[in-house]
């Protein structure tokens, strides 16, 4: 899977799913402190990444994804 | 013990989604009663249900608000917020507040069934998501109502089956009365998909006159074939007589008694005994003889035994009154968690605006119950004292009495 897809995927989830501004996804954008996200949100972004990408991530998993850019290479870490 | 009065009032119903057009309803003996055709493909005995649509609740609630809301506390949220409106109470006045909340709530099927169906399907309980357990558990919708609106003081979900709403009410009566809280939100919910009805439509407890749904809920008619399963929310606001004046709030009626009772025998099949209890202890409660009650608004869900043995029971305590009676489930069907709820407001509307809703689909009594007073048409009448009953399995029953407020 291409990156691009991948930002594709995380930012319209979380501009639909979480209602964040489009605007705010930016990749160094810090998922808690700039994006509002919060503890119990990470175990809806665990099902997203299991839904879209066909893995399982864990909980320790995401202790290491703290922005955006983190997550994406994360996930493409493991596609 | 200080006085108790109702300050707000909000309804999400089959028969309106606000108090105007449910009034509208009462009066004109609309019905909300249709067929969900899902049941017929889960293989329902009967697919007549109350029919209501899901509020949309983006643009009104953040997501983390909304994930933990089953679709019943939907429909509480917006009872709620109609409720707290007509009270004048907004957000800041809850901040600064010590308000309550009482909801009567004793299920929530979807989001139990979805969680199960992904620990089947993936063995893996962190796909659940982060909802189910706020949404999963019976007390949902306090816990989300009481978040949401940042309340501070008494949280608890009353669970009394078919009762639970009016024993909330009861309840907070009590806690008002005593001293213990000023304003205390009550209410009840019930959900009305396929999911959470089959157990119970498996009781063989449902009418089967599917060709016609409006006159599927014939409660105390001698043709009723069983009840319909309805839902929706309905909030209150109850509270202290004089938190309502200083406030300048409106008050929409004064709770005068609260009696409850249990039946002490089957887990399912209602006595007459039980009931009876019930309706003396209110009248007790309240001060009042039978003769001091307007209007009942009768539990009687159009079962053949429940109807039968709640009409004995009005019949014993009120039989030498004439006392004028109807069941609005012949409109809604059985609100149950909800009804409680329901029915209070569908009699303090009644109340308000001078008119006895139709029981509808009576035309003929059992013989028993021929000096019952079934109201089968819209009657125009003062009302300034109604007494609202709800029964519930387990054989726990609750009995309201609300006056209009006098000085």
């Amino acid at each position: 899977m291409q990156r691009a897809e991948i930002v594709r995927i995380i930012n319209q989830f979380l501009a639909e799913e979480f209602e964040i501004s489009e605007s705010a996804l930016v990749p160094q954008a810090l998922l808690i402190q700039d994006l509002g996200i919060e503890s119990l949100d990470f175990v809806d972004i665990v099902v997203i990444i299991e839904q879209e990408f066909g893995f399982k991530a864990t909980r320790e998993d995401m202790l290491n994804v703290k922005t955006l850019d983190d997550m994406y290479d994360f996930i493409a870490s493991r596609v | 013990m200080r006085r108790v009065v109702i300050s707000g009032a909000g309804i999400y119903s089959t028969i309106g989604l606000d108090l105007n057009s449910v009034a509208d309803s009462l009066y004109s003996g609309r019905s909300g009663i249709g067929i969900d055709e899902r049941r017929k493909e889960f293989g329902f005995r009967s697919a007549l249900s109350g029919m209501l649509d899901r509020p949309n609740l983006k643009g009104l609630l953040s997501r983390r608000e909304r994930v933990g809301l089953p679709v019943q506390g939907e429909y509480a949220y917006m009872a709620t917020m109609e409720a707290l409106g007509n009270a004048k109470i907004d957000l800041d006045f809850l901040k600064s507040h010590e308000v309550g909340i009482l909801y009567g709530n004793d299920s929530s099927s979807i989001p139990v069934i979805e969680a199960i169906d992904v620990m089947r399907d993936k063995r893996d309980t962190s796909l659940i998501g982060s909802g189910s357990i706020f949404q999963s558990m019976n007390s949902t919708v306090s816990m989300n109502l009481s978040v949401i609106l940042k309340l501070r003081g008494i949280n608890l979900t009353i669970s009394g089956a078919c009762a639970s709403s009016s024993h909330a009410i009861g309840l907070a009566h009590l806690l008002i009365s005593g001293g213990f809280q000023d304003i205390i939100i009550c209410g009840g919910a019930q959900e009305i998909n396929a999911e959470s009805m089959g157990s119970f439509d498996g009781l063989g407890a449902f009418s089967i006159r599917q060709d016609e749904p409006a006159a599927a809920s014939r409660p105390f008619d001698r043709e009723r074939d069983g009840l319909v399963p309805s839902g929706g929310a309905a909030t209150v606001v109850v509270e202290s007589l004089e938190s309502a004046l200083k406030r300048g709030a409106p008050i929409l009626g004064e709770i005068k008694g609260y009696g409850f009772s249990s039946n002490g025998e089957h887990i399912s099949v209602p006595n007459v005994e039980g009931p009876k209890a019930s309706l003396v202890k209110a009248l007790k409660a309240a001060g009042m003889q039978a003769s001091d009650i307007d209007y009942v608004n009768a539990h009687a869900t159009s079962t053949p035994v429940g109807d039968l043995n709640e009409g004995k029971a009005l019949l014993e305590v009120f039989g030498a009154c004439n006392t004028p009676v109807s069941s609005t489930k012949g409109m809604t069907g059985h609100e149950m968690w909800m009804g409680g709820a329901s029915e209070i407001i569908y009699s303090l509307l009644m109340m308000e605006r001078g008119f006895v809703a139709p029981n509808l689909n009576f035309s003929a009594p059992d013989e028993a119950l021929a000096q019952l007073n079934v109201v089968p048409e819209t009657l125009e009448m003062e009302l300034n004292t109604v007494l609202s009953n709800s029964f519930g399995f387990g054989g726990t029953n609750s009995t309201l009495i609300v006056s209009k407020f006098r000085k």
